[in-house]
C-alpha cells in the first residue's frame, strides 16, 4: 500500500465518520463543527488531488466564511428549545435511509467496485495535473475563458447580498 | 498512484449521508448544512475528474459552486432568521403555511 494511499483512506475516513457524526448530533453546534472537520480533510484530499487553490479556497471560504456564518447564526438564534427537536426515530426515517441506501447501491454500481469500463484508463493523474491547479493558471483561465460567468458571479453574489438584507430586516416596506 | 474511482465512491458516500441528514432532519439549520455537504462532494467528482483528465474546467466550475454556495448561505440564513423572528422555532414541521 503506497503512502499516497494511506493519506487519502486516511482523510476519506474523516471525512465520511465527520459527516455521519454531523447528521446525527442533537445540537446545531456539533453538527457546525463536525461539518468544519469535514470540510478541512476535503481540502486535504483536495491536495492529494494537486488542486491547490481550491483546496485553499476550501478553507478559507467554506471552512472560514461560510461556516462562521452558520455559526454566528445558530448562536444568534440561542435555540433553547433544541431538546425537542430531537428526532426519535421513525418509520419515515428507516424509509428514507433505506432509500439513501438503494441510491448509494445504485451510484457505486455505476461507478463500479472496481475501475473497470469507462473510467478504466484513469489510475494515473493527467501530466500537467500539478501545474493546472496553480493559482497562476487558474486566474489566467478565470480572466480569459470564464471572464463572463466570473462577472456574472458578481451580480449574484450582489443580488444575494441585497435579499439577505431585506429578508433580515426588522418589518418589510 | 489511486485510482479515479476511489475519488468517486467516496464524493456518493458523502452526497448520501447529506441526503440522509435532509430526509431525516427537523432542525432547518441542519438541513442547510447537510445541503453544503451535498455541494462538497459534487466538488470532489468535479476535482478528480479535473486532474485525472488535465483539464481545468472542472475547477472552475469548483469555483463557480463555491461562489453560488456563498450566496444560498446568506439567503438561506437571512430566511431561517426571518422565520425564526415570526414563529420562534426552526423545526420545519411548524412551518406549513404553503402546504395544502
Amino acid at each position: 500500500m503506497s503512502s499516497e494511499l494511506i493519506v487519502f483512506l486516511v482523510l476519506a475516513a474523516v471525512a465520511v465518520i465527520s459527516g455521519i457524526l454531523m447528521i446525527t448530533r442533537a445540537n446545531p453546534v456539533n453538527s457546525a463543527l463536525f461539518l468544519i472537520l469535514n470540510f478541512l480533510s476535503l481540502a486535504g484530499i483536495y491536495l492529494t488531488l494537486h488542486a491547490q487553490f481550491v483546496a485553499i479556497i476550501q478553507i478559507l471560504v467554506y471552512a472560514g466564511a461560510i461556516m462562521v456564518l452558520v455559526l454566528f447564526v445558530i448562536m444568534l438564534l440561542n435555540l433553547e428549545d433544541e431538546e425537542r427537536l430531537r428526532d426519535t426515530l421513525t418509520k419515515r426515517h428507516y424509509a428514507s435511509m433505506l432509500l439513501a441506501l438503494v441510491t448509494l447501491v445504485l451510484l457505486v454500481q455505476v461507478i463500479g467496485w472496481d475501475g473497470a469500463g469507462s473510467l478504466a484508463g484513469m489510475t494515473e493523474f493527467a501530466p500537467n495535473s500539478v501545474e493546472i491547479g496553480t493559482v497562476e493558471h487558474i486566474g489566467s483561465e478565470l480572466f480569459t475563458r470564464y471572464v463572463f460567468p466570473f462577472e456574472l458571479t458578481s451580480i449574484l453574489l450582489l443580488a444575494a447580498m441585497i435579499g439577505a438584507v431585506v429578508l433580515a430586516k426588522k418589518r418589510f416596506p | 498512484m489511486i485510482p479515479i474511482h476511489y475519488y468517486l465512491i467516496l464524493s456518493a458516500v458523502m452526497f448520501i449521508t447529506g441526503v440522509v441528514g435532509v430526509l431525516t432532519r427537523r432542525n432547518a439549520i441542519i438541513i442547510f448544512m447537510c445541503i453544503e455537504l451535498m455541494l462538497n462532494s459534487v466538488n470532489l467528482t468535479f476535482v478528480a475528474f479535473s486532474s485525472y483528465l488535465g483539464n481545468v474546467d472542472g475547477q472552475m466550475f469548483v469555483f463557480f459552486v463555491m461562489a453560488v454556495a456563498a450566496a444560498e448561505a446568506a439567503v438561506g440564513l437571512a430566511i431561517v432568521i426571518a422565520l425564526f423572528r415570526n414563529k420562534q422555532t426552526v423545526n420545519i414541521n411548524d412551518v406549513n403555511i404553503l402546504k395544502w
